[in-house]
């Protein structure tokens, strides 16, 4: 069956907050609006259209996992929000992507300033060879941060909010790359934090993690939602189920389905969803 | 299928392998063993009187009461050889003419071996150059200048169908019936009394500058010329090859241009030194006169060029190496391109990008060709820091070639030359084992 049709075509509806909460969730958002909204947005490497014509709004202060196969173009969307396929030059897009209305790949769009406001967690950790403190400061840094007591400060709220205070507080000055990778992994959150963004993008965060150090992010995840607008790719449904709230299932780069959470792993719309999460297709 | 076919091979391969190692470092035993036994014995020898007097007259070095009471002795002994060269003049002026004259020629060879082993006999004049103003300060070649006074050499010239042959006459023979006959088993007997031979640690060698032509005294004129030019052409290589490689890896469009300007690069690198040479006379002095002539700049600027394809590959695989997440956790964190490549890309990448400059810079302390037209000169005492724009100086591998090749006296001071290449293979060595030093500690750093 040809995914495109089934949703491409469908009319853009716009997103409410009704349409993906359970109302008992309603209140932890302060916001409200589409934080980031894509409408017929497609994504290219060089000839082959990776991202098909996707329109879809993300929620602000919201947990959104998208999901889908492996190849479906899952990291491809993501990275396109804070313009880190910029990096791969064959890429280019069609269509709009709206970062708080405004055009995310616009003519004179500062990328520099979007990636500041839009951090990234990938899916291997990947800390700086450089201290803990250095690693966290860094963003800071870069930013115009030089008083040594308010990257002090800094480092260890975003250690706090990372929960990973407790168990780098004594050795901030080693290097990180000699952490375990959950740990290194949080260190990434936490550098990502410290430049106070408004979304984070987590690209598959727990797949290299053994199942104790995902409990740990996943936890965070948690502890973050309200605060931050949170995209998580995963392929691990249950991660999905249990810490988002809406949930955007792709296709072969066809956004097939985006639901709440509860609703698209309940009672899926579309059959292929409900393949997929059933786990009749890989 | 015959299933032990695989471990046979296995073995053998071991066994090549093995073999193969065992023969590079037998190799590098003979090259290197000599190097070192040579290059030791400028500063470890026996040394004679003549080398404490040297010493102290040229370098105010030594115990002044101690080397007087030793030259006291010694002349104590020469006393009686210069007595026995006043009786036989004496003799000389009661000889027949025709037999005078023959004693005459040889009674002067005897004087000037005489002159070779003691310095300036007395009633000399005083000589002009320095190294006539002494005499063997080697004991190895004291006994050398001996065999001179003892014997005569002689050619054996009547086989014509083979070369000549050398053979000795004992020069008593010819003296017989004369005063002088006395002086050979005299001064053979008593050799050691004359010349006072000591074990001499003489670490001037590094420090001492050169006299008359590196007769006498050390190398340190060299030995700085090779610091101040290998220096000079990293501080303009090193900082001009980082940013090259930046440009290539990171801003570069692929296209015509850039791939021109990588395949010229790793021509220069396949570029012979004499070029260079040649280019860095050509341009650096008589085209951009960055000195009146030779100079330590000029010679800075054309191994600098030498060597800035080397600087530029190394960096280049260097930053390539970098993984790719530290550029993208750089970028994600609203990082602009040159503050990635400038707090992440080139601090991780320093290790190999310091080990390339650093093997460079071995590389430039050693060539030759390219300072002989626009730095090196063979003699020449070491220059300030100031004078690095106007004056030209020693450099070893340059002084290296001179004192093998075209010294007046090359084989008289053969252990001087040995010195220099022992004093380079050294710094070389140093510079590459700082080298791979650095680049652990560095690196060790980079991964916590
Ligand atoms: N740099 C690239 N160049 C060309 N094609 C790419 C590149 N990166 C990904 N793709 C292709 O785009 C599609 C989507 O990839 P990706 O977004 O990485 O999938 P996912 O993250 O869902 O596994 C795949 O078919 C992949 O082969
Ligand atoms: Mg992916």
């Amino acid at each position: 069956m040809d995914a495109r049709e089934s949703s491409g075509s469908a009319p853009v509806k716009k997103a409410t907050r009704d349409m993906y909460l359970p109302p008992e969730r309603r209140t932890i958002a302060d916001g409200g609006d589409a934080h980031i909204s894509a409408r017929e947005f497609s994504i290219y490497y060089g000839e082959f259209e990776a991202v098909k014509r996707v329109s879809a709004d993300i929620l602000s202060k919201y947990v959104t996992a998208i999901i889908g196969p492996s190849g479906c173009g899952k990291s491809t969307f993501l990275r396109a929000i804070n313009r880190m396929n910029d990096l791969i030059p064959s890429c280019h897009t069609t269509g709009a992507l709206l970062f708080d209305g405004q055009d995310v790949y616009g003519k004179f769009t500062d990328e520099v300033l979007l990636r500041k406001k839009v951090g990234m967690v990938f899916q291997k950790p990947n800390p700086f060879p450089k201290s803990i403190f250095d690693n966290i400061a860094y963003g800071p840094r870069l930013h115009g941060v030089n008083d040594k007591k308010k990257l002090m400060e800094i480092v260890e709220r975003s250690l706090k909010k990372a929960a990973i205070w407790d168990e780098v507080c004594d050795r901030l000055d080693k290097n990180a790359l000699g952490l375990s990778g959950g740990q290194q992994q949080r260190i990434c959150v936490a550098r990502t934090l410290a430049v106070e963004p408004e979304v984070l993008l987590l690209d598959e965060p727990t797949s290299a993690l053994d199942p104790k150090a995902t409990a740990k992010i996943e936890d965070l995840i948690q502890e973050l939602r309200g605060s931050y607008t949170i995209m998580i790719v995963t392929h691990n449904m249950q991660q999905a189920s249990r810490v988002s709230d809406a949930t955007m299932f792709f296709y072969e780069g066809v956004l097939v389905e985006q639901a709440s959470t509860a609703q698209l792993f309940t009672n899926p719309k579309d059959p292929m969803t409900e393949d997929y999460i059933t786990g009749r297709f890989s | 299928m015959n299933i032990g076919t695989r471990k046979i091979l296995d073995r053998s391969f071991t066994a090549v392998g093995i073999g193969s190692i065992v023969v590079m470092a037998i190799a590098l035993m003979i090259v290197v063993v000599p190097i070192i036994t040579n290059g030791i014995g400028a500063v470890f020898f026996t040394g004679t009187v003549e080398h404490r007097k040297m010493l102290f007259s040229e370098f105010k070095r030594g115990d002044s009461e101690n080397l007087s009471s030793e030259v006291a002795s010694s002349n104590r002994y020469r006393a009686k050889v210069y007595g026995m060269l006043t009786g036989f003049e004496a003799e000389l002026e009661t000889m027949a003419p025709e037999k005078k004259a023959e004693y005459q020629a040889k009674y002067s060879e005897v004087r000037a071996a005489l002159q070779a082993l003691l310095g300036p006999l007395p009633g000399d004049p005083e000589p002009m150059l320095t190294r006539f103003k002494y005499g063997q300060t080697r004991w190895e070649k004291a006994e050398e200048k001996l065999h001179d006074l003892l014997y005569e050499s002689k050619w054996d010239n009547s086989n014509p169908e083979v070369m000549a042959k050398e053979y000795f006459v004992s020069r008593a023979i010819g003296f017989q019936g004369t005063s002088l006959v006395k002086l050979f088993p005299y001064v053979k007997d008593n050799f050691e009394e004359i010349l006072l031979p000591e074990f001499t640690f003489y670490w001037g060698f590094i420090t001492d500058s050169s006299v008359d032509s590196h007769f006498f005294g050390g190398i340190w004129p060299e030995i700085q010329g090779t610091f101040f030019l290998a220096i000079g052409a990293m501080l303009f290589a090193f900082p001009l090859g980082v940013v090259a490689a930046v440009y290539f890896t990171e801003y570069a469009r692929p296209g015509f241009l850039n791939s021109m300007l990588r395949s010229a690069n790793s021509t220069l690198a396949g570029v012979p030194s004499i070029v260079f040479g040649m280019f860095g006379l050509a341009f650096f002095i008589n085209t951009l006169k960055v000195s009146e002539s030779k100079s330590v700049i000029a010679g800075a600027l054309t191994l600098a060029i030498m060597i800035l394809p080397t600087i530029i590959r190394a960096a280049e695989e260097a930053i390539l190496a970098v993984p790719k997440t530290y550029r993208e956790a750089s970028l994600s964190l609203g990082s602009t391109k040159w503050n990635t490549i400038a707090t992440v890309i080139l601090p991780a990448a320093l290790p190999g990008i310091i080990t390339g400059g650093i093997i460079s810079l071995g590389r430039a302390a050693g060539e030759t060709a390219p300072i002989i037209f626009t730095a090196a000169v063979s003699v020449g005492s070491a220059i300030g820091l100031a004078d690095v724009l106007t004056s030209p100086t020693p450099a070893l591998s340059w002084n290296i070639y001179n004192l093998a090749s075209e010294h007046e006296a090359a084989a008289q001071i053969r252990h001087v030359q040995y010195g220099m290449v022992l004093a380079l293979v050294s710094i070389v060595l140093m510079l590459n084992l700082s080298a791979i030093v650095l680049r652990a500690r560095i690196s060790k750093k980079l991964k916590g």
